[in-house]
């Protein structure tokens, strides 16, 4: 995810158009008040288009102190003022980062992200991976672990990788490695060698992907699997039957707009048919 | 754009569920997928929804001179475009073989069949016939277009109502609905594609392919059918050998499909003539469900989820702690077992996969009903 950072001088703020700066907000301190605009958002869906302005005010405090707001996707910075350019639910994390919560399944690539990727073609020295963004990355043999000009990873086409971006940008082709800043593998690799892949919207891959997911624990609890998740939206599980590696597949791709509520009566109901 | 590739694992998986007759989406190996037929505001125009492929069918008239040869028939033509936004495989203006195929089939299936009175369409012998144009678009693709596009294509006809026309001495006279009621076209009968796809060498078959099935599979076998068990054309692409016994069970098969089709178009039709007739609101936007864009509905996809092995073994293993997933249990120690995950060798469990597919096709009717056709052959049989 691309963080932007936005250092702002805090006299006294207000907002435009329908966020228009209502009394309560003047009476906060100073430093607070910034994210008072952002604070009566917090949870409601926003359009793109939608700005959160901060201008000077005439009365002025006489009290500069500098805050620091970070910007997270579907935000972003427009001089003083604050657009928003993705439809979504505006979040907040602690101490200061915002950002707008949206659905989405088209995958644009960022550095740093680990996705599966799809080897298509083998060409010299690199390997052309389909990642599901608008190129296809390129990943070079030498970049798995214990490869040398000799000693060749064994890649076919057609097989699942596992990899991080080094290169990600909008003005160049984006590069893949299967090892990490020293060289390991750290779980990267060519993988997969049963199991299903299959896609999911990118909001569900991040909630997956969180540190204590429910939906994981709710879904250990059912039968035992392995599963990768790549941050382009697919997904790859094995179980030990044919049979339980779909009914994973199945609850994944509809657990996707459940509530929580209703994700574990679903999973309870598939444990007791199971049992 | 190109289309996403289909991975070896991917592959191997698709063959793996089919040899167990297991299918991504739950469904039975000779079963189709939901079908909605929709009609719009126009006559003629009609949206055919196969699952997720839809398919969007246009019917049109004009009038034009005959061809010499058949100077009191009127002429049929035939349309079907992939659109781009079907697939990203599909690109504007490349004439795929895909695209040649389909095209070639739905002339087959509907102008070699004879279904429409061609006859009837003449107007003035030898000067003016009626045109009948076919247009049919892919709008999403999902596997199976052919049978989709034969059931827009003859639901769409089947709808369509062309100007209604007098003829005094040399003069026409063709008169707008306001003035006359428009009349349907004369059709003997509702030919319907059925497609089976071929899977390892010809062992296996599947009944409606989504579009990753018919990434994996090896041949396909497309049999256009109508009501009265006649069939229409057949064709048969990828090079499979093909037994004697397994084309005659195909034909079977599809003849019980294509008579429930038969009746879910004519019920479509009957709505749809109903609406109109009690002048109801009709057309595209009545015919979809109120959606808020806050929710979502998904079709509900039904998952078999009753192991038959796992609750004997259950029941057997009573007095055990039971845990998720058995296997089968691992005697550590007297009084003592084990079941499922832990210190057990995984590569022992290629021998457990093999013993479940055995269980798990009693559970399902599918292999009774196998049988009913082949022998019995008038029975439709009722899948559930």
């Amino acid at each position: 995810m691309l963080f932007l950072h936005f250092y702002c001088e805090n006299k006294s703020f207000s907002r435009s158009r329908k966020y228009t700066n209502t009394g309560r907000s003047r009476c906060f301190l100073a430093m607070d008040t910034i994210h008072a605009c952002f604070k009566e958002k917090i949870g409601e869906v926003l359009l793109p288009g939608d700005v959160f302005s901060f201008r000077l005010s005439e009365s002025g405090d006489g009290s500069i102190k500098t805050e620091k707001i970070i910007c997270g996707p579907g935000l972003r910075r427009n001089g003083e003022e604050v657009q928003v350019c993705k439809s979504g639910i505006l979040r907040h994390k602690q101490p200061n980062m915002y950002w707008i919560d949206s659905q989405q399944r088209r995958y644009v690539p960022a550095k740093g992200e680990s996705v599966i990727g799809i080897v298509t073609a083998k060409s010299g020295d690199i390997f052309k991976v389909d990642v599901g963004g608008s190129e296809q990355a390129s990943l070079s043999y030498l970049a798995f672990e214990g490869a040398t000009k000799r000693n060749r990873p064994n890649v076919q086409v057609g097989d699942l990788v596992y990899g991080q971006f080094t290169i990600a940008n909008k003005d160049m082709e984006p590069e893949l490695v299967c090892i990490d800043s020293c060289g390991r593998a750290n779980g990267m690799g060519v993988f997969g060698a049963d199991g299903l892949l299959f896609k999911v919207s990118l909001g569900l891959v991040r909630r997956l992907l969180a540190p204590q997911s429910e939906i994981i624990k709710d879904l250990e609890k059912i039968f035992p699997f392995e599963l990768v998740v790549g941050m382009n939206g697919r997904v790859w599980v094995k179980a030990k039957t044919v049979q339980q590696t779909l009914i994973v597949t199945n609850l994944l791709e509809t657990c996707e707009n459940m509530t929580s509520q209703q994700r574990q009566t679903l999973f309870k109901r598939v444990a007791e048919g199971f049992l | 754009m190109r289309d996403t590739p289909l991975s070896n694992c991917e592959r191997r998986f698709l063959l793996k569920a089919i040899e167990e007759k297991k299918r991504l989406d739950g469904r039975q190996t000779y079963d189709y997928r939901n079908i909605k037929i929709s009609f719009g505001t126009d006559y003629g125009c009609c949206i055919v929804e196969l699952g997720r492929t839809r398919v969007l069918g246009q019917v049109s008239c004009e009038l034009v001179p005959p061809k010499d040869s058949r100077p009191t028939e009127g002429i049929m033509f035939f349309n079907l475009e992939l659109s781009p936004m079907a697939s990203p495989a599909f690109e504007p203006n490349r004439q795929s073989e895909l695209l040649v195929m389909l095209n070639r089939q739905l002339e087959r299936c509907l102008r070699n069949s004879k279904c429409i009175d061609t006859e009837s369409l003449c107007v003035v012998s030898g000067e003016k016939v009626w045109q009948i144009r076919v247009d049919v678009h892919v709008l999403n693709h999902d596997g199976n277009l052919m049978d989709a596009a034969s059931i827009a294509a003859i639901s769409a006809l089947s709808h369509f109502r062309r100007p209604d026309v007098a003829i005094q001495g040399r003069d026409i006279t063709v008169f707008s609905p306001e003035e006359r009621d428009p009349i349907p076209l004369s059709i003997y009968h509702m030919p319907i594609c059925v497609s089976f796809a071929f899977f390892l060498q010809g062992s296996y078959l599947l009944v409606d392919p989504c579009e990753r099935e018919e990434r994996v599979k090896d041949g396909l076998l497309v049999i256009a059918m109508n009501k009265h068990r006649e069939i229409c054309s057949i064709q048969s692409s990828g090079g499979i050998m093909l037994l004697k016994d397994q084309v005659l069970r195909c034909s079977k098969i599809a003849s019980v499909k294509v008579s429930e089709i038969t009746e879910l178009i004519n019920k479509a039709l009957e709505n749809d003539r109903k609406i109109r007739k009690e002048g109801g609101k009709f057309g595209f936007a009545e015919s979809m469900p109120k959606e808020r864009i806050t929710t979502l509905k998904r079709d509900e996809a039904p998952v078999e989820m009753t192991d038959v092995k796992e609750t004997a073994n259950e029941i057997v293993n009573r007095t055990e702690t039971p845990t998720e997933a058995v296997s089968s249990p691992v005697l550590v120690a007297m009084g003592t077992a084990q079941v499922g995950e832990g210190i057990v060798n995984s590569w022992g469990l290629d021998e457990d996969e093999e013993d479940e597919p055995q269980t798990e096709d009693t559970k399902t009717g599918s292999v009774d009903c196998e049988h009913t056709i082949y022998l019995k052959s008038t029975k439709p049989c009722k899948q559930k």
